[in-house]
């Protein structure tokens, strides 16, 4: 989770970094990010997101996929701002599955 | 909502090859040497997962000592949960660990007492050190995310820029710098083991340059109760957050509670875990802000720190429901005060004898009656 990392390409797949779990909590109705000790919310937006990182879709087919899910909301940016965030923070990788 | 006990910790045994004199488990352990069976704690495991806790702490004594450990983790895997190893290393070998791995173990926190053998090893009341470095590079070498654990105390904490090249060079992931809490072994050795202010500010210092140069390795360091002037909210507050079960199946909501008097704490054996954490009189006593006094029950920051520790308020002031003397608005503020001028006016180290966590020193504690 800490190599140093070069910058974020829209035209590679995303992959889950290995140290990182996706599930879904239904105690706490929400999406959760677990890593050692600690645990982060995703909600709306950013699970919907997460949900799409497998290992095989690129960062523009993703802005893509939610377009077509969700029509007529303009999403570019927020997902933009969204994966650099998980980008710097080792979350997400670029790599195929 | 009400609260979910997201952070489970399992006190698989109180057992350890080790003897730190800061250990936080009772001293009086070995009266409570009765482990839950493997289904036992297979059993709190689902319980505790149906309430809605996610994250898994295994911890001890060293919970390697248990044999049935691969069979816990894969149990606690299977469930859901995100699976965090907090040991010793003692214990650990190729055969285990690829074992673990295989069961589904995330994580490993690995601990060690100080960056040289010599400390590590006195500390530790053990030859434990050579062995530590091994079991750090066999976790890299299972691709296991690692969190490096060292407790800080006047012995060590001059050594943290040691300790902090010590993590980079065995390309830890985060480096949890864990100052001393006193209570349980470290209370009865607080004389030797409290750093003065100077010393404190020095390692934050140390810590602050450290983090301008390497962003890659995450360095936790939290300023020590005895060194600041408002208390902490205690495992995220009583009952909201965190549940313990003590390795006789003890429910307990923080590590140390068990100490604390007129609170009967249920037993996994006896009852169901729904009822322990939401029911329970134990879990209610000083859950939010109601059993507060003065001059807690007026304070604005009442809700934010919660008042602070309750085990501290007990053993500081022989009364848990005072606000804790860490508080500089707490009556009782001078007892912390105190103990630390009492060690910064010492120029050399106290001679009365460290009192390490071993069976025996345990006995003599609980029975000094029985002792010649």
């Amino acid at each position: 989770m800490s190599e140093p990392r070069a910058p974020l390409r829209h035209d590679v797949p995303l992959l889950l970094h290995r140290h990182f779990r996706f599930q879904w909590e239904p105690s706490q109705e929400c999406h959760v990010l677990l890593y050692p000790e600690g645990m982060v919310k995703l909600l709306g937006g950013s699970a919907e997101i997460m949900k799409r990182i497998d290992g095989k879709t690129t960062l523009s087919e993703l802005i893509a996929a939610l377009e077509t899910a969700f029509p007529g909301v303009e999403l570019r940016d927020e997902v933009l701002e969204f994966a650099e965030i998980a980008h710097a923070k080792g979350w997400i990788t670029p790599g195929a599955e | 909502m009400s609260a979910i006990p997201t952070w489970l910790n399992l006190e698989l045994t109180y057992r350890c090859p080790l003897h730190c004199a800061f250990c936080y488990n009772p001293i009086d352990y070995t009266q409570h040497s009765e482990e839950l069976s493997t289904d036992a704690w297979r059993s709190v495991l689902r319980q505790a997962r149906e309430l809605g806790a996610v994250q898994l702490g295994l911890s001890g004594g060293e919970p390697l000592q248990r044999d049935d450990l691969e069979d816990i983790v894969a149990e606690a895997r299977s469930l859901g949960y995100y699976v965090n190893l907090i040991t010793s290393g003692v214990g650990l070998n190729e055969t285990r660990i690829a074992a673990l791995k295989r069961a589904g173990l995330d994580h490993i926190q690995l601990s060690f007492q100080d960056s040289t053998q010599s400390l590590n090893d006195f500390v530790s009341s053990t030859r434990s050190f050579e062995l530590k470095l091994r079991m750090a590079r066999l976790i890299k070498q299972h691709d296991y995310p690692m969190v490096m654990n060292v407790v800080l105390h006047r012995l060590n904490i001059d050594h943290v820029g040691d300790i902090l090249a010590m993590a980079e060079a065995l390309a830890a992931d985060h480096l949890e710098l864990a100052n001393t809490q006193y209570y349980g072994w470290a209370f009865q050795n607080r004389e030797q083991l409290l750093p003065s202010h100077e010393q404190v500010a020095r390692a934050e210092q140390a810590v602050t340059e450290f983090r301008a140069r390497n962003s890659r390795l995450k360095v936790y360091f939290v300023v020590p109760d005895y060194h600041a002037t408002r208390p902490k909210r205690c495992v995220n507050g009583w009952g909201t957050t965190f549940l313990n079960i003590a390795p006789d199946g003890l429910a307990l909501p923080c590590h140390e509670a068990r100490m604390l008097p007129g609170l009967n704490f249920p037993n996994v054996r006896d009852h169901e875990l729904g009822w322990i954490w939401r029911e329970s009189d134990a879990f209610n006593r000083y859950r939010g802000t109601a059993w507060m006094k003065e001059p807690c029950r007026s304070c604005p920051e009442r809700e934010k720190d919660l008042g602070g520790c309750r085990c501290q308020a007990y053993l500081l002031t022989g009364d848990a429901t005072s606000a804790d003397p860490v508080c500089e608005l707490s009556p009782h503020h001078s007892l912390v005060t105190e103990a630390v001028r009492a060690v910064t006016s010492k120029r050399s180290l106290p001679l009365s004898p460290m009192s390490f966590r071993n069976d025996e020193n345990s006995r003599r504690l609980v029975f000094p009656e029985r002792q010649g």
